[in-house]
C-alpha cells in the first residue's frame, strides 16, 4: 500500500468504496464455500449467473411473452386475461399494404412511415457518426497540448440524458434561437427549422451525434493505442506518405474496433426514440417519426391506448433487431477467431 | 420476490421502504397537474380541511400533464391509482370513477350546481363522481394595441372568421408581424369553428360523424390560411401526431396579431404580458351554422378503487362548498364550473381589466355555445375524433396527404379506435 | 494521474516526429487545430447558451435577436408613486434622448415622467422608447419551482435509487461476467446469445408488460420499482465479460492450486483486475439511473417517492410551455453530472479506452 499522504483523489474514493465492500464479499464467502461444496465446480458458473438471470427472467424475459401475448389480443384491457384473443389480426392490419415500398399505400400507414423514416435516419446517422468519431479519434490521439482536457470535451455529453441533449438544443434551434440571430446576423433569413422536413431530419441526425459521437470516438481511441508503434517507425524510415500510413496501416489495424463501432451505433439507431421526439415531436408531419415513437405513441398517448398494436409492431422491430444481433454476432465471431 | 431482494440487498434499506405507513391517520391522495398556480390555491384549502378533520390527511402529488394523459388511464386500470385525481380525459376515464351519491351530504346540491357537467364525467347514468376545478371555453385572442398602431379596424360582433382572416393579414403586413393568426394545435380548438361552419359531428343516430361539409370548409380553410401565410406551419407543421403546441410565447411576445386559444391563458398573460400590449379576448367569430367556441375543462374526480370513500365525500363536500370554490376560482382566474357561483359572478383576484374583460367575454359565451359542442364534450371517445383531426389535418398541412386523403384516414382512424375499444 | 497514461510513446509522436526536426507543417496539422477549435465550440457552446438562458426573466427569453447575457429592465422609485416604475429611454419629438419612467400604457402610447420631475407627465408613443436595462441574473427561474416542491426528498430518492441500483447492478453483473469469462460450460454460448439479445430491446416498446410484472410484484410506488428492473443490464455483463477474458488464465489457476474457493478467486483476484471496466461501468450505470424519466414516470405517483427527474417536470402543465422554468430546472439536473464529470472526467476517459471495448 501506498503512503497514504500521496494517494490521489480517485484513489482515496476507491478505498472508501472498497471497504463496506470488501465486508460485505467477506461474509459471503463462507455461504458461497458450502454452496461449493454442494454442486461443485462445475456447478459454480450458473451460481455467479443465478441472480443476474433471475433478474433478466423477471423483468425482461416474463415482460417479452407478454408483450408477444398481447400482440394476439385486442382490446383496451390492460389484463391479459381480460383481453380479447384476435389471433394475428394486428400483424394483419401492420402488413396490409397496396405496396410496401409506399407507405401511404398502407392502412397504417404511420408504421411504415415510422420505418422508412428509421432506416434513412440510420444510414446517415451511423455512416457520419463512424465518420467524425474516427477523425476525433485520430486527432485525439496525436501529441497535442491539454489533450486530456479536449478528450473530455468530446466525451462529456455521452453523460447528458437524451431530454436534457434535446432541450439544449431546441432551445437553440427555435425560430427566435440562437441560431437564427446568428443567420440574421450573417444577413441571412430566419430558418424554421422544425418546419421542414429535411431541416428535421438532419438536426436530428446532427443531435443523436453530438450526444453520443464521444463514446465511439474512446473506442476507437483505445484501438488506435493499441496499435505497435514499430510499425509506424518502419513506415517512417521508408518516408512513406501519411496519407499512406493512415489507409495502408492505421485503417486495418483499426477495422475490429470500426466493426464495434458500426454494430453499438447501429443497434443504437434502431433504438432511437427520447431525443428525437422530445427535439422534434416527430414533425413535420410525420418525417421524423421512428419506429420506436410509433410504438410508444400507439400504445400509451391515444385515447384509446392500443396495447395490442403497439405489441405486434414491436415483435416486428424485435425480429429487427434479432437479425441485427445475428450480424453483429457473426462479426464478433470472426473477429475474434481472426 | 420481495424475500429475494430483501435478501440480496441490505444497503439503503431504511429510507427506501415508504411504502406503507400505518398511522391512525387516514391518508388521501390527490393527483394533481398544474398550469399556474392553482395547485398553491388548492393546497391551502387543502390546510383548512386538514384542520377541520385532524383525521384525514391530504396529500397533493402534482404530476407533469403528461402522466395525468399517460400514465394515469394504466395505473387505473390496474388498481394502482390515486384517491381523487384531477383529469382532462373526462368522459373516457369514467369506467375509473367513483359514484360519490352515498358519501355526500347533499347530492341535490351537487345536482343543482354542477348538474351539465355532472354527464361529461358519467354520459350513462347519473352518478357523481365529481366537480369542475375549471371551466374552460374556446375562442380567440388579439392583440388590439396592433390593430390600433396598424390603424385598422377590428371586426365587431358577428364578423365571420373570413372578416378577421383578412383584417389580420392587413395588421401584419403594414405592421412586419410574422403570424397574422394562430392555433393551438388541437383538436378541441377546431372543433368549435368548424361547427360553426355547419359540422355536425355526430350522425341521426348519434354515432360519431366527424368528415362532414361543415368540417371540410373549416379544415379547407386552415390548409388554405396555412398555404398562403396568414398561419404559420410552426405550429401545425411541425410536430407529429396529436401532440399540443400553444402559441402563448410568441403573442405574449406580440408575434402573433390573431390567438385562437381559450379561457385557461388567461392568468397566465394577466402575469406575463401585463400591460405591454392590450391583449383582448373577442367573441368566438361566426361561420354560417354558428358562432361557437368549445367548452372543456378540467375535472376533480373521486377514483372507485379507492380505499376510503367516506373520507373521500367528506373531502369533496369540503371542496365545494361555495365559499371554498369561490376562493379557488377566484384566485386562479379560472371560470367557475358551479352554476350558483357563475350566476352570482365570482370575485376574481385581478384588477387587470384585460384580464377583467377577457373573463367577462368568456364567461358571457357561455351561453352562445352550440348544443352540438355540448354534446361533443360530453361523448366520451371524443378524444378519439380529436386526435384524428389533428393529426391528419397536420399532415395535410405539411403536404404528406392530399386534403381528400386526410379526410378518409381521419375517418379510418376514428373507426379503427372505435372498433378497438368496442372489443371487450 | 491518470494524465500520465498517456505519456508513454504513442503513435502520434512518431508520425508527427517531423514537426521537431523544423519540418513545415503538414496540413493535417493545421486542420488538427481548426478541428479542436470548432470542436470545443460546438461540444461546449450549447451547455454554457443553456446556463447563460436559464438566468433570462421570461421577457428576455422571447426577445430578439437574443442578448448574450441576461438582462433585467431597470425599475426606479418615483416621488408619489407607490411601486418601483420600469424605465425607458425615450426619444421625444424634439428628438432629445431622455431616460422616463413609465406610469402606465394606454394604447399605443405610454405616460411617463421624469424620475427627477415627477410632477410633469409626458406621453411618448410606444414605439419610441427602449426599455433600460442592467446585468441581471433571474434567480427566480429557480427558486420558484424549487420552493413549490419538496427538493431535498427528491434528491434523497434520486441519490438513493442511483446508489441502490448501481451496487445491484455491479454486484450481479460481475457475478455473471466472471460465469461467463472463466469458466468454459454448456450452454453457455447461448446464455451469451440472450444477453446480447435483450442488450438491444429498447424499455420503451415494453413498458407496459414490465409495469404489470411490477404491480404483480407490489412494488408500484415503491422506490423498489425503478431500482430492480433495469438491474440486470446486457450492456453490463457485455463489458465486464469481455473485460475478464482478457484476464491471464494463470492467474485463476494459481489461485486454485492455493486452494481458494471459486467465490474468493471472483472478488480477490479477479475483481480487482476488472476495476477499470467496472469503474466504467459504474459510472454508466450512474449516469442512466440519474437521467432516467420515462418508466419513473409511470410507476411513481406519489410524491415522497419522486425522484428528481420527475419532480422537476411535475410543473409542466397542459398548455403552458414555460421555457424560463424548462431551462433553469435542465441545469439543476445537469450539475451532479458535471460534478460527477469534473472529479472523474480523467478516471472515465481512460477507464473506457483502457477497459473491454477492444
Amino acid at each position: 500500500m501506498a503512503d497514504p499522504a500521496t494517494l490521489t483523489m480517485s484513489e482515496r474514493l476507491t478505498a472508501l468504496v472498497a471497504l463496506p465492500a470488501r465486508m460485505v464479499f467477506q461474509v459471503l464467502e463462507y455461504p458461497l464455500m458450502l454452496i461449493q461444496r454442494l454442486v461443485g465446480i462445475r456447478g459454480m458458473p450458473w451460481v455467479f449467473l443465478l441472480p443476474n438471470l433471475a433478474f433478466f427472467g423477471i423483468f425482461v424475459v416474463i415482460p417479452l411473452f407478454i408483450n408477444f401475448a398481447f400482440s394476439l389480443t385486442g382490446g383496451t384491457q390492460l389484463f391479459l386475461a381480460d383481453r380479447v384473443y384476435t389471433g394475428t389480426e394486428q400483424y394483419a392490419y401492420l402488413f396490409d399494404c397496396g405496396n410496401y415500398l409506399d407507405p401511404t399505400t398502407c392502412r397504417e400507414d404511420r408504421f411504415w412511415k415510422g420505418i422508412f423514416n428509421t432506416s434513412v435516419f440510420i444510414f446517415f446517422q451511423v455512416s457520419f457518426l463512424v465518420l467524425f468519431s474516427l477523425i476525433t479519434a485520430l486527432i485525439l490521439n496525436q501529441k497535442i497540448r491539454a489533450r486530456g482536457f479536449f478528450r473530455a470535451v468530446y466525451f462529456f455529453p455521452v453523460l447528458l440524458s437524451p431530454v436534457v441533449v434535446a432541450l439544449i438544443w431546441k432551445w437553440i434551434l427555435l425560430r427566435d434561437g440562437v441560431l437564427n440571430a446568428f443567420l440574421v446576423w450573417l444577413g441571412f433569413d430566419k430558418i424554421l427549422f422544425f418546419v421542414s422536413p429535411e431541416w428535421a431530419m438532419f438536426w436530428a441526425i446532427f443531435v443523436s451525434i453530438w450526444a453520443h459521437m464521444g463514446f465511439y470516438t474512446l473506442i476507437l481511441l483505445a484501438g488506435l493505442q493499441a496499435i505497435a508503434p514499430d510499425l509506424y517507425e518502419a513506415a517512417e524510415m521508408d518516408g512513406t506518405s501519411r496519407e499512406r500510413v493512415f489507409w495502408r496501416i492505421t485503417l486495418p489495424l483499426l477495422w475490429p474496433n470500426m466493426l464495434v463501432v458500426i454494430v453499438l451505433a447501429l443497434i443504437k439507431g434502431v433504438q432511437i426514440f427520447d431525443e428525437v421526439f422530445v427535439l422534434t415531436g416527430g414533425g413535420p408531419g410525420t418525417a421524423t417519426q421512428f419506429i420506436v415513437q410509433y410504438i410508444y405513441n400507439t400504445g400509451f398517448t391515444q385515447q384509446v391506448q392500443n396495447f395490442g398494436l403497439a405489441a405486434a409492431a414491436s415483435v416486428v422491430l424485435g425480429v429487427v433487431l434479432f437479425v441485427l444481433t445475428m450480424i453483429q454476432l457473426a462479426v464478433t465471431r470472426r473477429r475474434d477467431n481472426g | 420476490m420481495q424475500k429475494l431482494v430483501r435478501g440480496l440487498l441490505p444497503v439503503s434499506l431504511v429510507a427506501v421502504s415508504l411504502a406503507t405507513s400505518a398511522t391512525a391517520q387516514t391518508e388521501l391522495r390527490m393527483m394533481w397537474y398544474n398550469d399556474g398556480i392553482e395547485g398553491e390555491v388548492m393546497q391551502g384549502i387543502l390546510d383548512r380541511f386538514e384542520e377541520a378533520n385532524p383525521d384525514i390527511s391530504v396529500t397533493l402529488d402534482v404530476v407533469p400533464y403528461k402522466s395525468v394523459l399517460e400514465s394515469l388511464p394504466v395505473q387505473l386500470a390496474s388498481g394502482q391509482g390515486p384517491d381523487i385525481a384531477r383529469v382532462t380525459d373526462l368522459g373516457g376515464l369514467s369506467q375509473y370513477y367513483l359514484d360519490l351519491t352515498p358519501y355526500i351530504s347533499d347530492p341535490s346540491y351537487w345536482q343543482e350546481n354542477f348538474g351539465p357537467f355532472l354527464k361529461w364525467l358519467d354520459p350513462q347514468g347519473e352518478a357523481i363522481s365529481g366537480f369542475m376545478t375549471q371551466l374552460t371555453v374556446t375562442g380567440p385572442y388579439v392583440n388590439k394595441t396592433l390593430f390600433e398602431q396598424a390603424e385598422v379596424e377590428m371586426p365587431g360582433e358577428g364578423a365571420t372568421w373570413d372578416d378577421w382572416a383578412t383584417a389580420v393579414v392587413e395588421v401584419a403586413d403594414k405592421l412586419e408581424i410574422p403570424i397574422p393568426m394562430a392555433w393551438d394545435r388541437s383538436g378541441h380548438r377546431v372543433a368549435g369553428p368548424a361547427i360553426s361552419m355547419g359540422a355536425q359531428m355526430f350522425d341521426a343516430e348519434g354515432n360519431p360523424a366527424l368528415v362532414d361539409d361543415g368540417l371540410k370548409a373549416m379544415a379547407q380553410r386552415l390548409y388554405d390560411w396555412h398555404q398562403d401565410g396568414t398561419m404559420s406551419k410552426e405550429l401545425w407543421g411541425s410536430v407529429s401526431g396529436n401532440t399540443y403546441l400553444g402559441a402563448n410565447e410568441d403573442f405574449a411576445n406580440a408575434q402573433v396579431v390573431m390567438y385562437m386559444s381559450g379561457s385557461w391563458q388567461i392568468p397566465q398573460f394577466a402575469d406575463k404580458i401585463g400591460d405591454a400590449f392590450d391583449w383582448w379576448a373577442v367573441p368566438a367569430p361566426c361561420g354560417p351554422a354558428a358562432c361557437t367556441g368549445m367548452p372543456g375543462g378540467a375535472a376533480l374526480v373521486a377514483i372507485k378503487d379507492t380505499e376510503h370513500p367516506e373520507e373521500v365525500g367528506k373531502l369533496m363536500d369540503f371542496l365545494t362548498q361555495e365559499e371554498n370554490l369561490a376562493e379557488f376560482y377566484g384566485k386562479t382566474l379560472f371560470i367557475p364550473g358551479h352554476l350558483g357561483l357563475a350566476k352570482g359572478g365570482v370575485e376574481f383576484a385581478t384588477d387587470d381589466p384585460r384580464a377583467k374583460h377577457a373573463l367577462e367575454t368568456f364567461a358571457g359565451a357561455v351561453p352562445t355555445i352550440s348544443p352540438i359542442a355540448f354534446d361533443l364534450q360530453g361523448y366520451v371517445n371524443n378524444r378519439i375524433m380529436f386526435n384524428a383531426l389533428i393529426s391528419r389535418l397536420g399532415e395535410a398541412i405539411v403536404g404528406e396527404l392530399t386534403l381528400d386523403e386526410a379526410y378518409e384516414r381521419m375517418t379510418d382512424d376514428v373507426a379503427k379506435q372505435l372498433a378497438e375499444k368496442g372489443r371487450q | 494521474m491518470a494524465e500520465t497514461l498517456y505519456e508513454r510513446p504513442s503513435v502520434a509522436e512518431v508520425v508527427t516526429a517531423k514537426r521537431g526536426r523544423g519540418g513545415r507543417l503538414h496540413w493535417t496539422d493545421i486542420f488538427t487545430y481548426v478541428y479542436l477549435t470548432l470542436g470545443v465550440l460546438l461540444m461546449f457552446g450549447p451547455v454554457v447558451w443553456l446556463v447563460l438562458s436559464s438566468f433570462k426573466t421570461p421577457a428576455g427569453l422571447i426577445e430578439f435577436p437574443p442578448t448574450l447575457l441576461p438582462l433585467g429592465q431597470i425599475s426606479v422609485d418615483v416621488e408619489g408613486y407607490d411601486k418601483p416604475l420600469p424605465l425607458f429611454r425615450a426619444t421625444l419629438e424634439d428628438g432629445s434622448v431622455r431616460d422616463l419612467a413609465q406610469v402606465r400604457r394606454i394604447g399605443i402610447v405610454s405616460q411617463m415622467v421624469d424620475p427627477a420631475d415627477p410632477e410633469t407627465t409626458i406621453k411618448v408613443p410606444i414605439g419610441q422608447r427602449e426599455p433600460v436595462r442592467e446585468f441581471r441574473l433571474a434567480w427566480e427561474n429557480y427558486k420558484d419551482p424549487l420552493e413549490r416542491f419538496n427538493f431535498m426528498r427528491y434528491l434523497m430518492n434520486s441519490v438513493i435509487v442511483t446508489t441502490a441500483a448501481t451496487l445491484v447492478t455491479l454486484l450481479i453483473n460481475s457475478m455473471a461476467a466472471y460465469g461467463l469469462s472463466i469458466y468454459e460450460f454448456r450452454g453457455r454460448g447461448a446464455i451469451m446469445l440472450f444477453v446480447i439479445g435483450t442488450l438491444m430491446i429498447p424499455i420503451t416498446v415494453i413498458l407496459v408488460p414490465v409495469y404489470l410484472v411490477v404491480t404483480k410484484l407490489g412494488m408500484v410506488n415503491t422506490l423498489w420499482a425503478v431500482i430492480l428492473p433495469g438491474a440486470a443490464t446486457p450492456t453490463g455483463v457485455f463489458l465486464l465479460r469481455q473485460y475478464m477474458l482478457t484476464i491471464p488464465k494463470d492467474l485463476i489457476e494459481a489461485a486454485r492450486m492455493d486452494k481458494a474457493s471459486e467465490w474468493a478467486i471472483y472478488w480477490k483476484v479477479v475483481l480487482p483486475l476488472a476495476m477499470p471496466a467496472i469503474a466504467v461501468l459504474a459510472i454508466f450505470s450512474i449516469m442512466w439511473r440519474w437521467n432516467e424519466f420515462l418508466w419513473p414516470l409511470i410507476v411513481l405517483n406519489r410524491s415522497e417517492v419522486y425522484t428528481l427527474q420527475v419532480g422537476l417536470n411535475a410543473f409542466q402543465g397542459e398548455l403552458d410551455v414555460q421555457w424560463h422554468y424548462i431551462l433553469a430546472m435542465t441545469v439543476v439536473t445537469l450539475i451532479p453530472v458535471v460534478l460527477v464529470f469534473a472529479f472523474l472526467q480523467k478516471f472515465i476517459t481512460t477507464g473506457i479506452a483502457s477497459s473491454g471495448m477492444k
